[in-house]
């Protein structure tokens, strides 16, 4: 029997559920070893839970979505968050920083009719994530890693050091050394390939943080490349800002600033 | 040491031609995205003439040199390394079968390399990765495919860069073995030497004449001027043991606060050769593939063994590292882990200095 696996989405771009569809090569070899009974952006045919996996991609900022989520969980055996908005609360955290209510009067006509939440947050905060994918999109062979680890029965690992390893493997020359161009890289999650650098980019900061990085050094790094202040904040409050290290960072550097 | 040739400007052009006849891929000195690389090269101007290296801690930038120097660059990012020591590559295949899997190895695909313009540095660094890869009776086969058939031509350094500390670990300016051919560049051509009984056939077909006294005394007097005007030092004295006894020292928590665990030090090192094996399955579970791939001491996961981190901290793997390189390396393998090219302190994006660190510990021992 093939795992009966569901895709659930919440608030998000839907980028990192179309890796899935993205992965064309591998479709059919997909389709053969999981049976999506639940993915609307694929099939209109939608089935009941129980699922074997679920793979949720989106963060919580609705009163509807916080009950939705203790739906799917208590639905699904395992539960893998895809994407930096499901894993780190996403772009949308910004939201977390500001005014919500002044931004639902000003945004919409009738605001009344807009329920939300005055935060943006990840899906762990709500309940217990079996595995997180990163990333802004999540990068297709790390996905389908997940689900060839699960098919096998086997804890999925993923790496979870710099980008600045990937970068080197792949034969970049270091942006900040050479250019002076600041660079989240350092601090930040692989998965990407150092896609950015190779391009003679910084890194954003796609993956999140790395799993031990040294953010105090790395603010100093910023403010020696003269990215201080607003500027430097802003670089860490990106996609993953609302993630701890980089949010306290970010926070720390906005305190200073007063 | 040989007997020394005059090779003019023109005569390079002949060498890296002759080699691409011979069979070899031909790589040198080339600048890429503001830095230099071993690169392909068809013709002398592919590589980075007339270009001069400025290096500082944490800092690289590439800019105008001399008119018509050829070998004005120091070096840059990368070593030899990722040519013989690949950054990833797959070792074995396993594919399923009826009744069981049948795994097969994975021969590497290694046309045979030249380079031209490699430093004595690097050179004693590849001596140290054959030490680990081809010593004794286990050898690496992928590395030894690629080790095996290369030509090496040296360049002895004329200038350093503020980096650069070969001369206290005793590799360099001068390259004094280990390549086929070397090379001193003086404004009119080079004094070359060989080294091998393959750089003495190149040397032959190049059909050079034996160098004046003058271009001789001018070469060493080059070498001599590097050497003399080098920056930076590292002193070995009883290292091992002051950094066993060191362990403690509370420089390494102040090394610990600067640096980012990033592993850029260890990916630069021309000698670090750890590494993971992974194995990557196929999504249908029919065939998995064992990829070695390039790891370092200071990622956390590197120290992870069953239920426990044991290097949990920076500062436990920045003295891992450090220790390792400098002490253990030597009762390991008989030698120092480092050749002095400086790399780990260009390229770390801190600026983080090992030999202002040893210094440091050295001045500042918490135990006598």
């Amino acid at each position: 029997m093939k795992p009966r696996a569901a895709v659930f989405k919440f608030a998000s771009c839907d980028g990192c559920q179309l890796q899935f569809l993205n992965a064309e090569d591998e479709l059919l070899k997909l389709a053969g070893q999981v049976d999506f009974v639940y993915f609307p952006e694929a099939r209109s045919r939608a089935l009941e839970g129980p699922y074997d996996i679920a793979f949720v991609e989106g963060s919580i900022t609705t009163p509807d979505d916080a009950r939705r989520i203790i739906k799917v969980r208590e639905e699904s055996h395992y539960l893998a968050t895809i994407g930096a908005c499901a894993t780190a609360g996403g772009i949308q955290a910004l939201r977390n920083w500001a005014d919500v209510e002044q931004y639902r009067r000003v945004t919409y006509p009738s605001p009344e009719f807009i329920s939300t939440l005055s935060t943006s947050t990840p899906i762990s905060e709500h309940v217990r994530v079996d595995c997180e994918v990163w990333g802004c999109p999540v990068d297709q062979h790390q996905l389908l890693a997940v689900v060839r680890s699960l098919l096998s029965k086997a804890r999925p690992v993923l790496p979870a050091y710099s980008v600045c390893m990937d970068c080197k493997r792949r034969g970049n020359v270091c942006v900040v050394v050479a250019r002076g161009a600041p660079c989240l890289g350092p601090v930040t999650r692989t998965g990407c390939g150092a896609l950015c650098p190779a391009f003679n980019r910084g890194c954003y900061g796609c993956f999140g943080p790395a799993d031990d990085q040294n953010m105090e050094s790395f603010a100093r790094l910023l403010a020696s490349q003269g990215v201080t202040g607003d500027d430097a904040v802003r670089r860490l409050r990106g996609i993953n800002g609302y993630v701890r290290p980089w949010r306290e960072t970010a926070d720390a550097i906005a305190a200073d600033k007063k | 040491m040989s007997e020394a040739l005059h090779m003019p400007q023109p005569a390079l052009e002949d060498l890296i031609a002759m080699l691409w006849r011979e069979g070899f891929k031909v790589l040198g000195p080339v600048a890429r995205d503001g830095a230099v690389g071993f690169d392909e090269v068809r013709k002398v101007s592919d590589l980075a003439v007339a270009m001069r290296d400025t290096q500082e801690p944490g800092r690289y930038r590439l800019g105008q040199g001399a008119a018509g120097e050829i070998f004005g660059v120091v070096n840059g990012a990368f070593s030899l390394k990722p040519f013989f020591f690949a950054p990833e590559e797959t070792l074995l295949e396993a594919k399923r079968e009826r009744r069981g899997f049948k795994v097969s190895e994975v021969a590497p695909v290694a046309p045979p390399l030249a380079f031209i313009g490699v430093r004595a540095c690097d050179l004693a660094a590849l001596a140290v990765q054959d030490r680990i890869f081809l010593h004794d009776r286990f050898h690496d086969t992928h590395y030894q495919a690629r080790r095996k058939d290369a030509f090496l031509v040296a360049v002895n350094c004329a200038r350093s860069a503020p980096t650069c500390f070969c001369v206290s670990m005793k590799t360099g300016p001068e390259a004094t073995t280990g390549f086929d051919l070397s090379l001193t560049e003086l404004e009119q051509g080079f004094v070359t030497r060989s080294g091998s009984a393959a750089g003495e056939a190149i040397a032959a077909k190049l059909g050079l004449s034996a160098a004046g006294q003058n271009e001789v005394v001018s070469a060493k007097a080059r070498i001599d001027g590097c050497a003399a005007g080098m920056q930076r030092g590292l002193d070995p004295t009883d290292l091992p043991r002051l950094l066993y006894a060191e362990a403690e020292n509370p420089r390494w928590k102040d090394a610990a606060s600067r640096c980012l665990s990033c592993t850029n030090c260890t990916m630069v090192c021309p000698t670090c050769f750890c590494h993971a094996v992974v194995d990557q399955e196929e999504l249908d579970g029919n065939m998995s593939r064992r990829v070695r791939k390039w790891d370092s001491c200071f990622s956390l996961e590197h120290a992870h063994i069953h239920g426990i981190n044991f290097r949990p901290k920076i500062e436990n793997r920045y003295r891992q590292w450090l220790t390792h390189k400098l002490a253990a390396w030597i009762d390991q393998f008989g030698t120092s882990g480092c050749v002095g090219c400086g790399r780990c302190i260009t390229w770390c994006p801190v600026g983080i200095d090992l030999t202002a660190e040893v210094a440091a510990i050295r001045a500042h021992p918490v135990k006598r």
